[in-house]
């Protein structure tokens, strides 16, 4: 396998974002997974399509915006809620999503329209442009920094909440702006990911970390190494096998879950 | 780290003024008051359901309350912010959750990321802090591989990292025999003797509490009973509750 797809300008713009991409979500799925928001962070990305849906009502030009303004708003919204219900989080979230999901498709569908829209359910990489890689390299930067500041605070705060309190944490604040943080990244890079994998690309490195790692370090750099491989040979394969790159990443990414897996409960 | 004192001052206490709590419309605890020496042992007792560990929770600030808590310096009457060390009963981790030992302590006690790097400054006052309670082996031990003595130990550890004037504790219930409760409690009873500060317990051990606490409290939404464990079990009060 030689270079010959570098001399693509679409494929050098696909291989800068996923430089990009999968080092980010290597980095959020840790806490996606550790605070056990898997659910949480898929209903998110359904809830994209909701988000156009609301754009293509109000006549908002361009959608992107509206889906990222809604998907903050569904983020808070699904935090208060399953702070505030008795019954489990996984129940509320599963009543939220299927009814904005619901709620999107009733009105993109409407008048037999929604071809239109059918390309953000897979996601194509090959089509993002320079300045859209800026955007990816922007919250790249925010999550960095989020990281350093508060990693240590969230990781209080999901440990046990009453102590993290106890010591002055202010864990609500860190919970809704990891929610917010979360409901941006995976707006701005659902477009190339594609909303039917995004949660696998979240989730599938961290989990696989998880099965091998016994501290945080250890956790981080394998969650982050699954991530960056798979994205990087996956987006290759997809040139010479001729696939789409997102379902590429995903089963290698999944492939390397099953191997620490079995590498895991040896 | 405060370093060892031989004896308590017993200079300085914690006041628990008419303190109330109201969940959901109804009256869980109401017109508590206690007074809290340094280096006492004060042991919370009551049937299940009677408000024990709401009152922890109040006391720590976990949740709404109405009345005072005042930490009072007998020396000169200052009124300081009272500094609190809280063990809770148990941690939100699964088996194979990647965190240390090193990297929960330093979570709640450091700003170094646990992410990126081990600080070695950070990691001696762990392993001084561990060390207390004869844990410093465990440092690098995944959290959800410490069997309940051992998880106990390392929260305790950590409570007493910043030099608490209380410490709020839940009585371990899981993973701990009798011989494990037997030295959790001796531990309990060294540690307020040695260092200077005050302990509030919740317990449902009798017999442990006859041993080792120097005050006990017996409630059900409010406080029926206090005085010596001698005196509160002898009185009514507590045969009503526990029919013994």
């Amino acid at each position: 396998m030689g270079l010959s797809w570098m001399q693509y300008d679409f494929m050098r713009y696909a291989f800068a974002a996923v430089l990009v991409i999968t080092p980010l979500f290597g980095l959020m799925g840790t806490m996606v997974v550790s605070r056990k928001m898997a659910f949480f962070s898929d209903a998110l990305g359904h809830s994209a399509l909701t988000g156009i849906a609301v754009g293509v009502v109000c006549g908002v030009r361009d959608t992107d915006v509206s889906m990222v303004i809604f998907a903050i708003v569904f983020a808070l919204l699904l935090n208060r809620i399953s702070s505030r219900i008795a019954a489990s989080a996984d129940t509320v979230i599963s009543v939220f999503s299927s009814c904005s999901i619901a709620v999107g498709l009733a009105i993109l569908s409407k008048d037999g329209n929604f071809s239109r829209y059918s390309g953000i359910l897979v996601g194509d990489v090959l089509s993002i442009t320079r300045r859209e890689i800026l955007y990816l390299v922007l919250i790249f930067v925010i999550t960095l920094a989020f990281w350093l500041f508060g990693f240590n605070k969230m990781l209080a705060a999901s440990l046990n909440r009453a102590l993290a309190k106890s010591r002055n944490i202010p864990v609500a604040f860190l919970e809704n702006a990891f929610a917010v943080l979360t409901a941006l990244v995976v707006m701005v890079s659902i477009k190339w990911v594609g909303i039917l994998i995004i949660n696998a690309l979240l989730i599938l490195p961290a989990a696989a970390s998880q099965n091998i790692s016994e501290n945080m370090r250890e956790y981080h750099f394998f969650s982050i190494l699954f991530s960056m491989f798979s994205g990087v040979t996956g987006l290759v394969l997809s040139y010479y096998v001729n696939v789409a790159a997102g379902p590429a990443i995903v089963i290698l990414a999944s492939a390397i879950y099953f191997a620490t897996y079995l590498w895991g409960s040896r | 780290m405060r370093k060892m004192v031989k004896k308590p001052c017993g200079l300085h206490c914690i006041k628990v003024k008419d303190l109330g709590v109201s969940a959901g419309g109804q009256e869980v605890l109401r017109g508590i008051n206690l007074h809290i020496h340094c280096g006492s042992l004060n042991v919370l007792i009551g049937k299940n359901g009677a408000g024990k560990s709401t009152l922890i929770r109040a006391i720590l600030g976990d949740i709404p309350h109405t009345g005072k808590i005042e930490f009072k310096d007998r020396e000169d009457g200052r009124i300081q912010r009272l500094r609190i060390g809280y063990v809770p009963q148990s941690l939100n981790v699964e088996k194979q959750t990647p965190v240390s030992v090193y990297d929960m302590i330093a979570a709640y006690q450091g700003n170094v990321p646990v992410f990126l790097r081990k600080s070695r400054s950070m990691k001696e006052r762990i392993v001084e802090s561990l060390r207390v309670f004869e844990a410093e082996h465990l440092l690098d031990q995944q959290v959800c591989s410490l069997s309940g003595g051992e998880l106990q130990r390392v929260l305790l550890s950590m409570a007493i990292m910043d030099s608490p004037n209380l410490l709020l504790l839940d009585e371990p219930i899981s993973g701990i025999d009798k011989n494990g409760m037997e030295l959790f409690y001796r531990t309990i009873y060294e540690l307020k003797e040695t260092y200077d500060l005050a302990v509030i317990l919740v317990s449902h051990d009798l017999d442990q509490v006859r041993r080792y606490a120097d005050w006990v409290v017996l409630l059900d939404h409010t406080v029926l009973k206090q005085g010596s464990a001698k005196e509160v079990f002898q009185s009514e009060e507590f045969h009503a509750q526990f029919g013994i």
